[in-house]
């Protein structure tokens, strides 16, 4: 049993602790999740601490029979793909259990349970080395994001639960088919030993056969991503759940589909996923632009929020898609930072929400003056999203836009249509929420004047910041800034933006060395081609 | 050893103590902090970076950690001084740390105080990195990080709509030009297989044309986008909704020059790519013309002073266009004097007359306000290219290397330069002369803004003298050699900037119908160009609106909400539709669940018989 | 079958295999008709004890014809689970009538939609 096996068990534990407490004990309920999760986030940090950076192969593996017959393995273990979107997963929980402290009260046992339980899910996705472990686990996760978005969902929340739920399921039956096909060929669910078969052509696969397993798990992961046009359930079920699964939603579980085509569908099937590469990039394309423009037009902030994670998906699953080290080191950068800014918005979202009870733009206005800090956060994180440079979501966005370029230089002109459409609809959305008056009466005209104006409201939301720690508080019109618990939330998050715009080197070489590796085996493959970036004098063959 | 880190990160203390702790520091210590950080790293540039030889010898560069890197491409956070970066420094810092003292003053009655300062300051930290960039992408940074800060200035009345509107337009303008920008550092990837200067600089004498001159084009739309070319100059004049110290610091004297400095770092590339000058010279001399003509028309002090802004950085674009980059930098150094002292005194005129911008409420004001129409006379002179203020050199230069590219753009050019100083002479007369037509009493500024203002006058006047840049820059852009016709196009220029000066005092000070009359002769196109050619509106028509519009009706409701969702729901309710029928059968009536057993029951037997008989 | 041929027979000490079966149709038959027509849960009870009976009956007719312990084997079986099967059902039966005063299988349909 080692550490990772204890950072699988603790949320699971935790889980089953979770629904002995009484019901009528709220307080506990929250404090003994967020224990739980705090616990699993500190013990991860072990994951990074112990990782050996030099290895590409799998660490901290357990490996025993699970079933036996079939033989179904547990057999769990992370390299640089999943160490950092494990890191993701422990490291959001904390801060989605913070932010329904007060939000949730109904039924808070069931719901923090419900959050362990996703968080163990989450883990163990990203850990199985079994491909019906995966499974397993895929199927686990959306169990409690079901509840989550229709017992504690707004108004629509059934039907949006249902499109969730039958929408993956569709995916993933397909997946389990391919799955169990795979094992009828190579006699075992371990993904090594699959993996293995597959690329010494000791599982000989016909073309249509590669083809068809290919895009059996292809569509399970492009549902999940979500890719154009298999998208339209993540909007529903954005807008309905509460901050919380919005959270976790966007953040993590979104990455279990990209997650997927890098750890399964790349290495299994790399001819398959070449010779598709030209319409899957397109469609990533398609869902760049059209992503961004629909977000445009959203009179919801979560939902304009949910479209802006259809185009920066859309980024990764191109960047996936590119066959090179920058187009796959970007989109796995970009998984993880749009984790950290997306969920960051939904966080904020939610604040506004807690405050205001309304989810449309139109409701909003001058919340600058009343809360600067809560705009001062805001306003990083929509520059996150937007990909300003020495913010998170640059240094992805870049990267898969040059691996892309590298592939096809039209593929980056297209999808760099994306960076100018993401300022139009943050910025739209940002002047809309935050600038202006609160009353929405327009300030005539002339600075000077209303200067003072600015910092006596300035000052006032100041004064409600300070002592609004207890969350009730009358001040700055009924809209209280910042209090010290969603400090706690925002700030770690508005830290990794900085740290990982800044200094990607923390996270990105371990990511690299594993890239390299897939490629590596990729290129095994019937139809490889070298397209790592080579610097030739003169060559803009591929420019054209 | 020059810790070059120290000049942009000293201005970025200064933002986080005055953006995090502003809120309760009193006046003078945001002051001292917001000055002193900006001040401290002018000193720095000037009396330790500068006296040193090295960077000349491209000595002085410094890796500080490696920022990105993916397989065999890396970038680091690495700063270079060399001779152009060392012109851009003192430009930045110094006319920096002017402004920021004059803002004190400027600002002192405004709200946010510690807002504006940490703001400035913040800018102030992106714009050095962007000149102390050694490669295209720290350049990056520093480009997109002034776009920020400058939208945060421009919306930083955020109470107005039209300023946060303008702030939005600012920054999106920009990413239009960013793109190219973006598009332009992966081609060079692909072809050099490096962002670093040194390297991209080495390697790309040797490249194909084709290549070189897609880079430099779309270089070029990032730069239209950052200076304010055509077509995406729209962002410029909306961008004065900031408090006027922005639009000195920030629209007319350093940010906007930020293209017409990449082009130059960039010279190897656009050297070799003869197409791409080509279009850079007709961009600049199509904006400068372009934008003069709007300058003549506008009645706001500051539009008319931002649309000379764009009319200027055409002339800079020419002299890049035409192979004159030390011309152009030359321009970009004296424009920043001028343009500066230009936009602070109309700070301090519009301080003068309680917050009026509109020139028609002014007027007289050289009674009330002496200093602030002294140095504006010197500005103004500089700008028109009166022989021996800074403008004229620098002018002269440019306009000097078009007629040897091509004597009609010298033509045009000498057209501009006469309608240039026509509008801010009549900026100039209808500002100070005359009878006081405002509200109130107006009122001189207080020292701790004239002294800045007087300093740039200084400058104004004497920069051609004291700086030389071409001879300073003649190691990276060799000197022209004089030609024969030099003297006469002095004087051909000379001879249009006087000419636009006494104009503009016929018809605003001696003859003050005649403007009326020739704009009602004109009609239409008087109304045209006062409407600004109606650049805005035919944008909105042919690409906002339709974008949105679109974006709502086809992509979200149609596309999104009726096809996908549709199809999605459709299969939906094809399932429930068959369980409709299904459930029929399932009546919760024990004895029809009985005969369908019994009916099954004997068709399976019938059915077995048969099989059996079969046999 | 004329009387004689009958007499003949059960002089032999022994009733026809047929008979059995036939005994166990007619049974069976009516058990059938009882379960399906009756609508007092009791009755229907009873009439699915009178087809376990009457497959019983055939289960050791054919036993015996074939001389085989199998058929007897069933037949246990059976009833083992019959008496289950009464102990249960009767158990819910009490309930259900608790519940809702009736033993009208008509009335008891909450599974219906």
């Amino acid at each position: 049993m080692n550490l990772l096996d204890i950072i699988i068990a603790i949320p699971a534990l935790g889980f089953i602790l979770a629904l002995l407490i009484p019901r009528s004990n709220a307080q506990l309920s929250r404090l003994f999740a967020l224990g739980v999760s705090l616990v699993t986030f500190v013990a991860s940090l072990g994951l990074v601490t112990g990782f050996d950076s030099k290895s590409t192969g799998q660490q901290f593996v357990t490996n025993f029979v699970w079933i036996q017959n079939p033989e179904i393995h547990y057999h769990v273990g992370i390299d640089g793909l999943s160490l950092w979107l494990i890191m993701l997963s422990t490291f959001l929980t904390p801060i989605a259990i913070l932010i329904s402290w007060e939000y949730i009260q109904d039924r808070v046992k069931e719901f923090f349970a419900f959050l362990l339980l996703l968080e163990f899910g989450l883990i163990g996705v990203f850990a199985s080395w079994d491909l019906f472990l995966f499974y397993a686990f895929w199927e686990v996760v959306l169990v409690p994001m079901y509840f989550l978005i229709g017992i504690w969902g707004h108004d629509r929340r059934i039907y949006a639960a249902v499109k969730f739920f039958l929408y993956t399921m569709v995916g993933s039956v397909l997946m389990l088919a391919a799955i169990i096909f795979l094992y009828t060929q190579a006699g075992t669910f371990d993904y090594v030993t699959v993996l293995d078969m597959l690329q010494s052509g000791r599982i000989a696969l016909t073309h249509l056969q590669e083809t068809l397993l290919f895009l059996a798990f292809f569509l399970a992961f492009a549902i999940k991503v979500p890719l154009f046009p298999l998208h339209t359930w993540l909007p529903d079920a954005h807008v309905e759940a509460p901050t919380a699964g919005s959270v976790m939603l966007a953040s993590v579980m979104l990455k279990m589909g990209t997650y997927g085509l890098v750890r399964f569908c790349l290495p299994m099937f790399p001819g398959a996923a070449k010779e598709n590469a030209p319409w899957i990039a397109t469609l990533a394309i398609i869902g760049i632009v059209y992503g961004a423009l629909v977000a445009m037009v959203q009179p919801n902030m979560k939902k304009l929020v949910a479209y802006s994670s259809v185009s920066h998906l859309g980024f990764v699953v191109l960047g996936v898609f590119s066959f090179n080290q920058m187009g796959l080191d970007g989109a796995v950068y970009q998984m993880l930072t749009h984790g950290i800014s997306t969920g960051a918005l939904f966080v904020l979202v939610g604040f506004l929400y807690e405050r205001k009870h309304s989810l449309a733009i139109k409701d909003y206005g001058g919340i600058a003056t009343v809360a600067p800090w809560l705009s001062i956060i805001f306003l990083i994180t929509t520059f996150a999203s937007i990909g300003l440079p020495t913010l998170s979501n640059f240094v992805g966005e870049f990267l898969v836009l040059q691996g892309a370029a590298i592939r096809s230089f039209s593929w980056a002109a297209f999808a760099a249509l994306g960076v100018i459409l993401s300022a139009c609809y943050m910025l739209w959305m940002y002047q809309r929420v935050f600038f202006g008056t609160v009353d929405g009466v327009e300030v005539a005209d002339s600075h000077g004047g209303h200067g003072g104006h600015d910092d006596a409201h300035a000052a006032h939301g100041h004064d409600a910041h300070a002592a609004g720690d207890h969350g009730h508080d009358s001040h700055g019109h009924g809209f209280p800034d910042l209090n010290l618990r969603e400090w706690a939330c925002v700030l770690p998050l508005v830290a990794m933006m900085v740290w990982m715009g800044m200094y990607s080197q923390s996270f990105l070489p371990v990511v690299s060395a594993q890239n390299a590796h897939i490629l590596d085996t990729t290129r095994k493959g019937p139809q490889a081609s070298n397209v790592n970036i080579t610097p030739v004098p003169g060559g803009n063959a591929h420019a054209r | 050893m020059f810790k070059l880190w120290l000049i942009p990160l000293l201005p970025f203390l200064g933002f986080l103590i005055n953006g995090i702790l502003g809120k309760k520091l009193p006046k003078l210590a945001i002051n001292a902090v917001a000055i002193g950080s900006v001040l401290a790293s002018f000193l720095w540039v000037a009396l330790v970076v500068g006296p040193s030889s090295d960077w000349g010898a491209h000595k002085l560069h410094a890796h500080y950690f490696t920022w990105i890197a993916s397989g065999n491409f890396h970038v680091g956070w690495d700063f270079a001084v060399d001779k152009l970066t060392m012109i851009m420094l003192m430009i930045v810092t110094g006319i920096g740390s002017l402004i920021h003292i004059y803002a004190t003053g400027y600002m002192d009655h405004e709200g946010g105080y510690y807002r504006f300062f940490a703001y400035l300051n913040l800018f102030m930290f992106f714009m050095l990195n962007l000149v102390l960039a050694a490669n295209y992408l720290i350049l990056f940074v520093g480009w997109e990080g002034v776009g920020l800060c400058s939208y945060l200035l421009i919306g930083f009345y955020f109470h107005k709509k039209s300023a946060t509107t303008a702030g939005n337009k600012a920054f999106i303008v920009n990413r239009v030009g960013d793109f190219g920008f973006a598009l332009a550092m992966f081609l060079i990837v692909i072809s050099f297989g490096s962002l670093d200067f040194s390297k991209v600089f080495a390697k790309a004498p040797g490249a194909p044309v084709e290549t070189l001159t897609a880079i430099a084009l779309l270089m070029l739309v990032g730069a239209a986008g950052k200076s304010a070319q055509i077509p995406l100059y729209v962002w410029l004049p909306d961008a004065m909704e900031g408090p006027t110290p922005v639009s000195a610091l920030i629209h007319a004297a350093t940010m906007v020059t930020a293209g017409v400095y990449m082009c130059s770092r960039s010279a190897v590339i656009f050297l070799h790519a003869p197409i791409a000058m080509e279009t850079v010279a007709m961009i600049g001399l199509a904006t400068a013309v372009f934008a003069a003509t709007i300058g003549i028309t506008q009645n706001d002090i500051k539009k008319v002073f931002a649309y000379s802004t764009v009319s200027q950085l055409g002339y800079m674009f020419l002299g890049v266009g035409v192979g004159a980059f030390s011309a152009g930098i030359w321009h970009l150094m004296t424009h920043a004097f001028f343009k500066a002292l230009l936009f602070l005194g109309a700070g301090s005129v519009i301080h003068a007359c309680h917050g009026e911008q509109d020139m028609r409420q002014m007027g007289g004001l050289k009674k009330y306000a002496p200093w602030t129409c002294i140095v504006l006379a010197c500005a103004s002179l500089a700008i028109a290219g009166f022989p021996g203020t800074s403008g004229f050199f620098s002018k002269d230069a440019i306009l000097t290397a078009a007629f040897e590219h091509a004597p009609w753009m010298f033509w045009v050019g000498v057209v501009t330069a006469g309608m240039t100083a026509f509008y801010v002479w009549r900026a100039f007369w209808m500002t100070f002369w005359g009878e006081y037509r405002g509200h109130g009493k107006p009122h001189e500024s207080p020292m701790v803004m004239l002294a800045p203002l007087m300093v740039l006058a200084v400058l104004s006047l004497a920069g051609g003298f004291l700086f030389n840049v071409p001879e300073i820059l003649k190691d990276m852009f060799p000197l022209k050699e004089e030609i024969p016709e030099e003297h006469m196009l002095m004087g051909i220029s000379v001879a249009a900037g006087l000419i636009g000066i006494a104009l503009s005092w016929y018809m605003y000070v001696v003859n003050q119908e005649l403007p009326g009359k020739i704009a009602n002769a004109l009609g239409p196109i008087y109304r045209l160009v006062d409407d600004k050619y109606r650049v805005d509106e035919a944008y909105d028509a042919a690409i906002v609106e339709p974008l949105i519009e679109g974006s709502s009706a086809v992509l979200w409701k149609a596309v999104d909400a009726g096809t996908i969702d549709g199809a999605v729901n459709g299969v939906g309710s094809q399932a429930r539709g068959i369980g409709q029928i299904l459930k029929l059968i399932q009546s919760g009536n024990i004895r029809s669940y009985a005969t369908w057993i019994l009916a099954g029951s004997v068709v399976i037997i019938v059915l077995m018989g048969l099989a059996g008989g079969a046999h | 079958m004329d009387p004689a041929q009958v007499a003949e027979t059960l002089k032999h000490g022994a009733v026809p295999t047929a008979w059995y079966l036939a005994l166990s149709a007619v049974l069976f038959v009516i058990g059938v008709a009882g379960f399906i027509l009756r609508r007092n849960i009791i009755t229907v009870f009873m009439c699915i004890e009178l087809m376990l009976n009457a497959v019983n009956l055939s289960f050791i007719a054919f036993a015996h014809e074939h001389k085989q312990v199998a058929g007897h084997l069933f037949t246990f079986f059976v009833m083992v689970v019959a008496a289950a099967e009464a102990a249960v059902g009767l158990a819910i039966i009490l309930t259900v009538f608790r519940n809702r005063s009736t033993l009208n299988i008509d009335e008891i349909e909450s599974l219906k939609n």
